[in-house]
C-alpha cells in the first residue's frame, strides 16, 4: 500500500509538469494578451510591461523560469492584473475561503446525498422513494445563479436572518447561504447514484444469502450492502470536489466571499497567465491527492482490489 | 465619546467655513453612527495610484491619497494639496505652492518631492504603468522619452524647487492642464514606504497615504475598509468615521443588498430606473456621465471592409440606428441620444447641432435606404456585416436591437460576442467590420473625446485619417475658447461618420435618504468620503 | 492477410452472438420499461418537449429574434404572457417572444445534451473497460492519462477552447463532450475491476476466451446498468454545463439562445418582478431534466441484468 501511494505521488510530478506546459501553451495560443485596455498602448509601454513580467522571453524560457521559481522558492510569480499582489497572495487569501465553504458543502452534499439515496433505495417505488428523489432533483436542476439570488431575496431581504454576502473570516452566518447554494446541486447527483448502486447491491446474491440466514434487514444493510454500494459514489466524489472548486465562481460572484473561483475565471478571461497557471496547478495537485485518497479508500472497502 | 467628537466636529466646521470637506447644513442633526458603505462592481485590482486602471480602484484610492486638486460636485477644481499656483507667460511652466500643514498618515510632512517621485514613477519603465501615457497627455516635458527608456525618469519636466514648491514644465500650452491633476495617476505617494515594502506597500497597516482616510482592512473580492485619518490636515472637518467598499459582482444582488441595508448606495440595475424614480424619488437619481457609447466602423485603408470605406454606407448605418428607442426603451435611465462624440456634460462645451440629429427617425431611415441603394446595396444584394461586442448584458441588448434596425433597411448584421481581451485585440488590430466601443473622459474638457480620432491617436481604432480634423484639434490646444474648432470637428465627424455615436452615459444610483453631501451630479462619478455625512431621521 | 481474415471472422461471430443475445435482452427490457409508469410518462414528456423544440418556432407568430416595438421598454407591464399579443410565454426585456425563444433554446440545450453525452459515453466506456480489464501497466498508463487530463480544471479548458476557436455550437458540443468522458471512464474502469474478479469471468478466461470477447460479451453488458444510469446523469449535467457556460457569457451567439442563457437572463427578474422570464425557460429546463432522470431510472430497472 505504501509503495503504491509513494509511486502515485512520484507520478504526480510529471503530471504537474505536463499541466504547466499544456496550460502555458494553450494560454499563449489564445488570442488577446493580459495588458489589453480600452486604449491601444504605445509600443514602448507594452515593451515595458512585457519586460517587467518576462513576457518578452521565448515561451520555453518563460516556462523554465516559472518552474524554477516554483521549485526553488515556491513562487508562483506576480499577477498581471492584480498589480500589487502576487499569485501566492491571491491563493493564500482566496483558497482558504473556498476550502472552508467547499468543505462544508462537500460534507453536507455527501451526507444528505447518501442518506437520501439509501432511503430511496430501501423504499424503492414507494411514495417515499419518489418524494426523496423529486426533492433532491429540484435542488439539482436549479442552477446556482438562480438559487443564489432567491436565497438572498428570502433570507436577507424578506426574513432578515442572514447577511446577503461577505465572508468575515468564515463566521457561520456568512457561511450558510454559500453552502446551501453550492451543495444543493450535488446532493441529487449523489442521491441518485447511491440509490441505483444500493439497488444493485440489494439484488445481489450475497445479500440474498445474508437475508436467507435470517439476519435482520438493518444488519444486512449496514454490514453487507453499504460498503459495496459506496464504491461508485467514491469514484464520483473526486469530480464533485473539483466541481465545487470551479463551480465556486457563482458563489464568489453572488456572495462576495472572495474565494478562488472568481479569481480563476477572471484570470482566464483576463489572460492573467500566472494566476491561471497557479490556480490550475493548485486544483490539479488537489485532484491528484483526492483521486489517490479515493483509490486508497476503494482498496479498503473492496478487498478484491489489490495494488 | 463619539458624541463628544462629533460635537467638536460641528464646532470646528462652523468656524473654518471650509469648502474642502463635509459642509454640514446647520439645520441637519447628525446621526449617531457615521459610516458609509459603497458598492464596487468588481474587486479592487490595485491601490497603487500609479498602477490604477479601474474605476473601482480609484474610488478607494481617492479616500487614501490627496492630489494637488480635488473636484467638487459640479466638477470645479478645489485646492487640496496645492494652495495656489502661478503660470509663466508662455503658459508652459506651472508653479504650485503646496499646503504646508499637509501630512502623511505616518506623520511625515507632504513635500513637493513626493509629487516629483510619484510622477517620475508613473513614467518609469520599471514601473511599467499602463497609464504612463497620461503624463504624455499632460504634455509634461520629456514624458515620451522617459517612457521609451531614452531618458532617465529624473529628466521628466517636474521639479521640487523647495519642500513646498512644485514646478512643472510642459512642451505646449494646455489650457486644461490643471483639470488633469485630479486624476488618480498623479496622486503623490510616499517614497520611503514604497522602497521599504516593495510590492506589499498597499496592504492595510502598511500603506502610508495623505488622504482623509487610512486603509484598515482589505479582503480582495470581499471588501475594503477605510477609517478616518487623524493626521489628515483637515481631519476636524471629516464626519464619516469609516467607510466600507463591498464587492458585489452582480448588479441585481447589489440592489437586493442595498434594500437589505447592507449598502448605502448602488447603481440602479438596467430597466429599473423608470419605476424607481417614480416610486422612490428621494433615493433614485440619474445624472450625466462623461462617457459616450458608439460603434466603430472599420475604414482602415488596408484592413477595412471595402463597403465601409464608402461614406454613403457609413452614413446609412448611422442613420438607421434609432437612438430614441435605445435610450428610452432599452437603457431607460435617462441616457442622452448621441449624434456627436463629446457629451454635453463636459465643462464649457456645447454640443453642436449636426444635420442628421434634427431629422425624424422616419426621415433618417428613408435616407439610410436611399444611401444604401446609391451605394449599390439592394434587397437582392444586401449589405452583410458583422458586429463585434464584448460580453455584457447591456452591449448585447443594444446589439440585438441594432440588428433589427438594420434588418428594416435591408442590412444583414451578424452578432459576434467575444470576451474583452479578444475584442480589444481585434479592435486595436483593426480586423473587424463593426465593433462596440465607448470612451469615458479622463478630464473635464471636450478634447478628451475629440482627440481620440486624430490620425496619431492611440485610440483611433477605425483608421480615420482627416488632415483638417487633425489641424482643428491641434490648433484648439492653444485657443482661449476652443469651442468653434470643436464645433467644426464634430461636423466633420458627422459628415465622414467613422463612428456611429449612440448615446451619452448617465449614472443612475440609489442613495439612502439620510446621506448628505454625495456629489450626484459629478460627471466622473468622483466623490470623497470626507464630504459626506449622515443625518438623524 | 490470414490474420486479417481471421479477425474479420471473429468479429462477425461476435456480432452475431450479440444479436442473438441482444434480441431477448432488449425485448425483455422493453416489456419491463413499459410497465414503469413514471418512466413511460417521462418518455412521452421528453418526446413532447422535443416536438415543441422542433416545431414551436413555426407555431409562434413571432420569430426568436424579432423585437416587438410595442413592448420593448415596458416588458414588465406589456410583455406578460397573453394570447392576444401572440406572446404566449410573454417577452423578454427587449420585447422578443419567449415562446419562440424557449423553443429554439430548448433545441440547443437538447442538442448539447445528446451530442455531448454521446461523445463522452462512447469514448469513456470503451476507454474505461479496456483499461480496467487489461489491467497492469496498460491500466496504470491509461488511468494516469485520465488523472492528468482530469487534473486540468475542465471549465478552464472549455473557456480556453471557446476563446481560441471562437464560440460556435460545434465547439460547445465537442468541448463539453470531450471533457466529460473522464468520469465515465473512471466509473466504467472501477466496475470492470470488480467484475474482472467475478467467477464467471475468471472461468471464461480460464477456458481461453480472448480478451476482446470477454470485454464485449461479459464486461460491457454487465456495465450497461451503470452506463445507462451515468448517461442519464450526464445528459442533464451537459445541459447544466452549457447553462454555466452561458452564464459566463460564453454560450451560443445571439440571437440564438439556450435554456441556460434564457434562465440566466430571467434570473434577474427575481429582483425585478417580470417573473415569467424565468418561469417558462426554467420550467422547460426542470421538466426536461426530471424526465431524463425518470427515463434513466426506468431504463436502469429494465436493463438490470441481475433481475433476470
Amino acid at each position: 500500500m505504501f509503495s503504491f501511494i509513494a509511486r502515485r505521488l512520484l507520478v504526480a510530478v510529471p503530471t504537474l509538469l505536463f499541466l504547466i506546459v499544456i496550460s502555458a501553451v494553450l494560454m499563449h495560443a489564445a488570442p488577446g494578451g493580459p495588458f489589453n485596455s480600452e486604449r491601444k498602448l504605445s509600443a514602448e509601454v507594452v515593451a515595458n510591461l512585457q519586460a517587467k513580467y518576462g513576457l518578452d522571453q521565448p515561451l520555453y524560457l518563460q516556462i523554465w523560469t516559472y518552474i524554477r521559481d516554483l521549485v526553488l522558492h515556491f513562487d508562483f510569480g506576480p499577477s498581471f492584473k492584480y498589480k500589487d499582489r502576487t499569485v501566492n497572495d491571491i491563493i493564500a487569501q482566496g483558497f482558504p475561503v473556498t476550502l472552508v465553504y467547499g468543505f462544508w458543502s462537500f460534507v453536507i452534499a455527501t451526507i444528505l446525498g447518501i442518506g437520501a439515496g439509501v432511503i430511496a433505495a430501501i423504499r424503492q417505488n414507494t411514495p417515499t422513494d419518489y418524494l426523496v428523489l423529486s426533492v433532491a432533483i429540484i435542488g439539482a436542476v436549479l442552477p446556482g445563479y438562480v438559487i443564489a439570488p432567491i436565497l438572498v431575496l428570502v433570507f436577507t431581504l424578506k426574513l432578515g436572518w442572514l447577511p446577503g454576502g461577505g465572508w468575515e473570516d468564515g463566521e457561520w452566518r456568512y457561511l450558510v447561504l454559500p453552502v446551501i447554494a453550492l451543495s444543493t446541486g450535488y446532493i441529487a447527483s449523489i442521491a441518485r447514484l447511491m440509490r441505483s448502486s444500493m439497488l444493485e447491491t440489494l439484488n445481489s446474491n450475497f445479500v440474498r444469502t445474508a437475508r436467507a440466514k435470517g439476519l435482520p434487514e438493518w444488519k444486512v444493510i449496514t454490514r453487507h450492502v453499504m460498503k459495496p454500494a459506496l464504491l461508485p459514489i467514491l469514484s464520483y466524489l473526486g469530480p464533485v470536489f473539483v466541481g465545487m472548486i470551479t463551480g465556486s465562481v457563482v458563489i464568489d460572484m453572488y456572495f462576495s466571499t472572495g474565494g478562488i473561483g472568481k479569481s480563476f475565471v477572471d484570470s482566464a478571461l483576463n489572460r492573467d497567465y500566472s494566476v491561471m497557471l497557479g490556480v490550475t496547478l493548485l486544483v490539479g495537485a488537489l485532484t491528484i491527492v483526492f483521486n489517490l485518497i479515493v483509490d486508497v479508500l476503494y482498496a479498503f472497502i473492496d478487498p478484491k482490489i489489490r495494488y | 465619546m463619539t458624541k463628544y467628537l462629533l460635537l467638536s466636529t460641528i464646532l470646528s466646521l462652523s468656524l473654518a467655513e471650509s469648502a474642502f470637506a463635509a459642509t454640514v447644513d446647520p439645520a441637519d442633526k447628525l446621526a449617531g453612527t457615521q459610516t458609509f458603505s459603497f458598492w464596487l462592481l468588481d474587486s479592487i485590482t490595485t491601490l497603487d495610484p500609479q498602477l490604477i486602471e479601474a474605476v473601482e480602484d480609484s474610488d478607494v484610492a481617492r479616500q487614501l491619497f490627496e492630489g494637488l486638486y480635488t473636484e467638487d460636485g459640479t466638477g470645479e477644481l478645489v485646492d487640496a494639496g496645492a494652495i495656489g499656483y502661478t503660470v509663466s507667460d508662455d503658459k508652459m511652466t506651472y508653479t504650485f505652492q503646496l499646503r504646508p500643514e499637509a501630512k502623511w498618515s505616518n506623520g511625515d510632512p507632504v513635500k513637493a518631492s513626493d509629487y516629483v517621485y510619484a510622477w517620475q514613477r508613473l513614467v518609469d519603465p520599471a514601473t511599467a504603468s499602463a497609464y504612463a501615457w497620461y503624463m504624455e497627455l499632460m504634455q509634461v516635458e520629456n514624458a515620451t522619452a522617459v517612457i521609451a527608456g531614452e531618458k532617465l525618469q529624473t529628466e521628466l519636466g517636474v521639479k521640487a524647487l523647495d519642500d513646498l514648491t512644485l514646478e512643472v514644465k510642459l512642451i505646449t500650452p494646455l489650457p486644461y492642464f490643471r483639470k488633469m491633476l485630479a486624476h488618480s495617476s498623479v496622486l503623490p505617494v510616499h517614497k520611503a514606504n514604497i522602497e521599504a515594502h516593495g510590492q506589499k506597500w498597499t496592504e492595510p497597516g502598511v500603506l502610508v497615504g495623505n488622504g482623509a482616510y487610512t486603509l484598515t482592512e482589505h479582503k480582495p473580492g470581499e471588501k475594503a475598509v477605510v477609517t478616518r485619518n487623524p493626521l489628515y490636515w483637515n481631519n476636524a472637518a471629516t464626519v464619516i468615521e469609516s467607510g466600507s467598499f463591498l464587492t458585489v459582482n452582480d448588479e441585481n444582488i447589489a440592489f437586493t443588498r442595498y434594500e437589505a441595508g447592507e449598502l448605502d448606495t448602488v447603481g440602479i440595475p438596467t430597466g429599473m430606473y423608470p419605476q424607481l424614480s417614480k416610486d422612490r424619488p428621494a433615493e433614485a437619481s440619474s445624472a450625466p456621465r462623461a462617457c459616450t457609447y458608439y460603434y466603430l466602423l472599420n475604414m482602415d485603408p488596408e484592413k477595412g471592409l471595402e463597403a465601409l470605406k464608402n461614406i454613403s454606407v457609413r452614413k446609412a448605418l448611422s442613420y438607421a440606428v434609432d437612438r430614441d428607442i435605445l435610450v428610452d426603451k432599452v437603457l431607460q435611465s435617462g441616457q442622452i441620444p448621441a449624434y456627436t462624440l463629446a457629451p454635453a456634460a463636459m465643462a464649457g462645451f456645447t454640443v453642436p447641432s449636426v444635420d442628421y440629429a434634427t431629422m425624424t427617425q422616419e426621415a433618417r431611415s428613408e435616407e439610410a435606404k436611399r444611401l444604401l441603394t446609391e451605394a449599390g446595396f439592394t434587397a437582392e444584394n444586401p449589405l452583410k456585416l458583422t458586429l463585434n461586442y464584448n460580453t455584457s448584458e447591456g452591449h448585447k441588448s443594444i446589439a440585438v436591437a441594432v440588428q433589427q434596425f438594420y434588418k428594416a433597411v435591408g442590412v444583414e448584421l451578424t452578432l459576434n460576442n467575444m470576451e474583452w481581451q479578444v475584442h480589444s485585440d481585434i479592435m486595436h488590430e483593426r480586423t473587424y467590420e463593426l465593433a462596440r466601443s465607448a470612451w469615458c473622459g479622463d478630464y473635464n474638457e471636450a478634447s478628451t473625446f475629440l482627440d481620440l480620432f486624430t490620425s496619431s491617436s492611440g485610440f483611433n481604432d477605425v483608421g480615420y485619417l482627416n488632415a483638417d480634423y487633425d489641424t482643428l484639434m491641434a490648433d484648439s490646444k492653444t485657443m482661449d475658447d476652443p469651442q468653434p474648432n470643436y464645433t467644426k470637428a464634430e461636423e466633420i465627424l458627422a459628415a465622414d461618420m467613422p463612428i456611429i455615436p449612440i448615446y451619452h452615459y448617465t449614472s443612475s444610483r440609489m442613495l439612502k435618504t439620510d446621506v448628505r453631501g454625495y456629489p450626484k451630479m459629478n460627471v466622473f462619478g468622483t466623490w470623497y468620503l470626507k464630504e459626506l455625512y449622515r443625518v438623524a431621521e | 492477410m490470414v490474420t486479417a481474415k481471421l479477425r474479420a471472422g471473429d468479429l462477425s461471430r461476435i456480432t452475431d452472438m450479440a444479436e442473438v443475445k441482444g434480441r431477448s435482452l432488449w425485448a425483455d427490457a422493453r416489456k419491463r420499461f413499459l410497465l414503469n409508469k413514471a418512466a413511460v410518462a417521462s418518455l412521452l414528456v421528453l418526446m413532447f418537449i422535443t416536438l415543441f423544440s422542433l416545431t414551436g418556432e413555426a407555431v409562434a407568430p413571432w420569430t426568436n429574434e424579432e423585437i416587438d416595438f410595442n413592448v420593448i421598454g415596458s416588458a414588465d407591464t406589456k410583455g406578460m404572457p397573453s394570447l392576444e399579443s401572440g406572446h404566449y410565454f410573454g417577452t423578454d426585456d427587449l420585447g422578443r417572444d419567449l415562446f419562440a425563444r424557449s423553443a429554439q433554446g430548448t433545441r440547443v440545450s437538447l442538442m448539447v445534451g445528446f451530442v455531448g453525452t454521446f461523445i463522452a459515453v462512447l469514448v469513456g466506456t470503451v476507454y474505461g473497460a479496456v483499461s480496467g480489464y487489461v489491467g497492469g501497466r496498460t491500466d496504470a498508463i491509461m488511468m494516469r492519462i485520465v488523472d492528468i487530463l482530469s487534473a486540468i480544471p475542465y471549465m478552464f479548458v472549455l473557456i480556453l477552447l471557446l476563446v481560441m476557436f471562437g464560440r460556435s455550437m460545434f465547439m460547445i458540443f465537442v468541448g463539453i463532450g470531450l471533457l466529460s468522458w473522464l468520469g465515465m471512464a473512471r466509473i466504467v474502469r472501477g466496475q470492470t475491476l470488480s467484475l474482472k474478479h467475478k467467477e464467471y469471468i475468471e472461468a471464461a478466461r480460464a477456458s481461453g476466451v480472448s480478451s476482446w470477447k470477454i470485454i464485449l460479451r461479459h464486461i460491457l453488458p454487465n456495465l450497461l446498468g451503470v452506463v445507462v444510469v451515468y448517461t442519464t446523469l450526464l445528459i442533464p449535467d451537459m445541459i447544466m454545463a452549457e447553462s454555466f457556460i452561458s452564464f459566463l457569457g460564453l454560450g451560443v451567439q445571439e440571437p440564438l439562445t439556450s435554456l441556460g442563457a434564457l434562465i440566466a437572463e430571467g434570473s434577474k427578474s427575481i429582483v425585478q418582478g417580470s417573473l415569467w422570464q424565468l418561469y417558462f425557460p426554467l420550467a422547460f429546463f426542470t421538466v426536461t431534466l426530471y424526465a431524463f432522470y425518470f427515463v434513466g431510472d426506468g431504463l436502469r430497472d429494465a436493463l438490470d441484468p441481475k433481475d433476470r
